[in-house]
């Protein structure tokens, strides 16, 4: 079977994303930024390939300086992630007919990385952000002594057999939204990693860390918008680790940030009137006392309050209010 | 045709010109609204963060409001659409979470079964009302328009409890309805992208950055204007257009229609019936290109 295959190639003139533009505070999205060259290549394959098969029928036999990373072939090492038609994807995962757009795909680094050539990410982000999290078991003193060994259940293992399924790919942090504008953000990889070791029964560092992961470009810079649920081809669903650490974080105390305030401020609104309070909700996340924050809100505010779109003054209450407050009770969600 | 309308809090509160538009164009639709006055709010993802169990509870009690008038629950949000279709989702296959939930709305005098089926507006345009109808309302064809689709990320991911394995033309319909209307569709990037809203109250630069962003990029692709399903979305692109537009320190002003608005116009409805001029980035422009004065 013939196919068509589009490679973003090396441009050393094109400038990347991972670097704002001087004077431009956010990076743009890819195309606006870089301008980057295709070279398309047509390939003889069968029907069951997938884009690795591709890829490397072309170097092997069209062109020898197309550079691409890969090992295993077989979706464990994590080496060959790479954007095929537009969203982070394992090459060697992805069959070449189910990502065949108008007759060909479209396969290219990342925007969100810099770039080292063609389809090789510089992956430097990616594992500065995984180390920072300290990916590593810091062990409690043994129960037993320091000549035993270390006892854990079973269901506090199971419940870890999600995370520590990460390959360490990035396709995650690769499609991550917030990343994209937000490079110091941890990303999906690093917090998923994180909340292997906050639930693990061993660890020493569980409030450390939870304390750490509050922090700014921690847990509360999620976007919530689950491209990194979508991407992961391991199923580690970073994203619901993520709200996992938030919950923990709360639970922990660590509640004196805006991420936390707006989950409690959310939380007790519902239960007071059973449905969202938009007016006092930005100003209880943004935090009473602090001025320039609120300031900062207020030319939006007004903005909406002269298109005669701020939410009504006196919040009304739904019908059957006591419905929602009996259950609230009942489950024991009270926020503390 | 009966739906249970599940109208959500933003349309009730900073976005009414949604509720309004939604409202009128039910009628040329053939749409029998019973809406849900007593459902709570489904928590938008942030409630079952911190609370799961009581967003568990939330959305099954207001699934099987649905469920007792017999009819499909449909949505106008699309966060709504996401959280619902979620927990919706995760009840019919862990019968213990659902034994659950049943307990904790029993006092209430509900129980859910499992029947509803969530649907947003959108869906249902496409699945249950047919285009066909659609076109039948069209009143005046919006020739001349560029319009960027704005999906927002619940409606599209994740892509399991949407029903987007089996029915993968659902991430196409604004596209497809957009064309129907008369209007030419605009591709770029930032149409399956984040807004920005989750963050906005608590990470309010990167929020708007994202916000800006998109606009940015559909404004170089020529788009006249987006539309959107979701009101959050809405709040991002449209009341915090003038707050992006600084932080970028670019220029945007491209206007942002609810899809009940959209529709409302190519129904031939005045603009102020679908409240259009309740917009913080003004609509006028957009008017005159189809010949409409606020």
């Amino acid at each position: 079977m013939q196919f068509t295959i589009e490679v973003g190639r090396y441009n050393p003139e094109g400038r990347y994303a991972d670097s704002a533009i001087p004077g431009e505070p956010f990076p743009p999205p890819w195309d606006r930024a870089v301008p980057r060259r295709y070279q398309t290549y047509v390939v003889e394959l069968p029907e069951h390939a997938v884009v690795l098969d591709a890829l490397i029928a072309i170097r092997e036999q069209q062109d020898e300086s197309l550079a691409l990373r890969c090992a295993c072939r077989s979706a464990i090492c994590g080496s060959c992630a790479m954007w095929i038609n537009g969203h982070a994807q394992l090459a060697c995962k992805s069959k070449l007919r189910e990502f065949t757009k108008n007759g060909k795909t479209r396969v290219e680094a990342p925007p969100s990385m810099p770039v080292i050539r063609d389809l090789v990410t510089d992956m430097t982000p990616f594992w500065r952000k995984h180390a920072r999290v300290r990916p590593w078991l810091e062990n409690k003193p043994l129960p037993a002594g320091p000549m035993e060994e270390y006892t854990v259940p079973n269901e506090a293992m199971e419940e870890l057999l999600q995370e520590v399924s990460c390959i360490s790919c990035g396709a995650c942090l690769m499609d991550c939204e917030s990343f994209a504008v937000n490079k110091d953000f941890l990303g999906p990889q690093a917090l998923a990693k994180a909340y292997r070791y906050v639930a693990d029964p061993r660890d020493a560092r569980h409030r450390t860390r939870l304390a750490e992961l509050s922090d700014r470009h921690g847990v509360w810079d999620c976007t919530h918008c689950y491209e990194c649920v979508q991407q992961c081809p391991k199923g580690v669903a970073p994203l619901e680790q993520i709200l996992k650490l938030r919950r923990l974080a709360v639970e922990a105390g660590f509640t004196d940030n805006p991420g936390a305030r707006h989950a409690r401020a959310f939380a007790a609104s519902v239960e007071h009137s059973g449905r969202l309070n938009e007016l006092t909700l930005m100003p209880k996340s943004v935090g009473l006392f602090n001025v320039v924050g609120q300031l900062k809100t207020l030319p939006s505010a007004i903005n909406m309050a002269r298109a005669g779109k701020l939410p009504p003054l006196k919040h009304t209450k739904i019908p059957g209010v006591k419905r929602i407050r009996a259950i609230f009770e009942r489950v024991g969600g009270r926020p503390k | 045709m009966k739906v249970a309308f599940y109208s959500g809090c933003v349309s009730k509160g900073a976005c009414p010109e949604l509720y309004a538009s939604a409202m009128k164009i039910a009628e040329p639709l053939g749409l029998e609204l019973v809406e849900l006055t007593q459902a709570p709010c489904t928590g938008a993802g942030v409630l079952s963060e911190q609370n799961p169990e009581v967003a568990d509870a939330l959305n099954g009690l207001i699934l099987a409001m649905a469920e007792e008038i017999d009819a499909d629950l449909m949505t106008i949000c699309s966060t709504c659409q996401g959280v619902l279709a979620g927990h919706n989702h995760d009840l019919r296959r862990d019968p213990r979470r659902m034994e659950k939930v049943n307990a904790a709305i029993a006092d209430q005098g509900f129980y859910y079964h499992g029947t509803t089926e969530v649907k947003h507006l959108l869906w249902m345009l496409v699945e249950d009302i047919g285009l066909e109808r659609v076109a039948a309302a069209i009143r005046r064809k919006l020739a001349g328009l560029r319009i960027a689709p704005f999906y927002g990320c619940y409606i599209l991911r994740p892509e399991e409890y949407l029903g987007l394995r089996e029915r993968p033309e659902r991430k196409t319909y604004l596209e497809r309805l957009i064309t129907l209307l008369g209007a030419e569709p605009v591709e770029y990037r930032g149409a399956t992208k984040c807004c920005g809203f989750p963050m906005i109250t608590f990470n309010r630069d990167v929020s708007l950055g994202m916000a800006g962003n998109h606009l940015l990029e559909a404004k170089e692709r020529g788009a006249d204007l987006l539309v959107t399903p979701c009101p959050l979305c809405h709040l991002n692109l449209d009341a915090q257009q003038p707050d992006a537009a600084r932080v970028l320190k670019k220029k945007i002003d491209v206007p942002v229609l609810h899809l009940p608005q959209l529709l409302g116009l190519a129904f031939g409805m005045r603009p102020e019936e679908l409240r259009l001029d309740h917009h913080v980035v003004p609509t006028k422009g957009v008017l005159e290109k189809v010949e409409l004065k606020v």
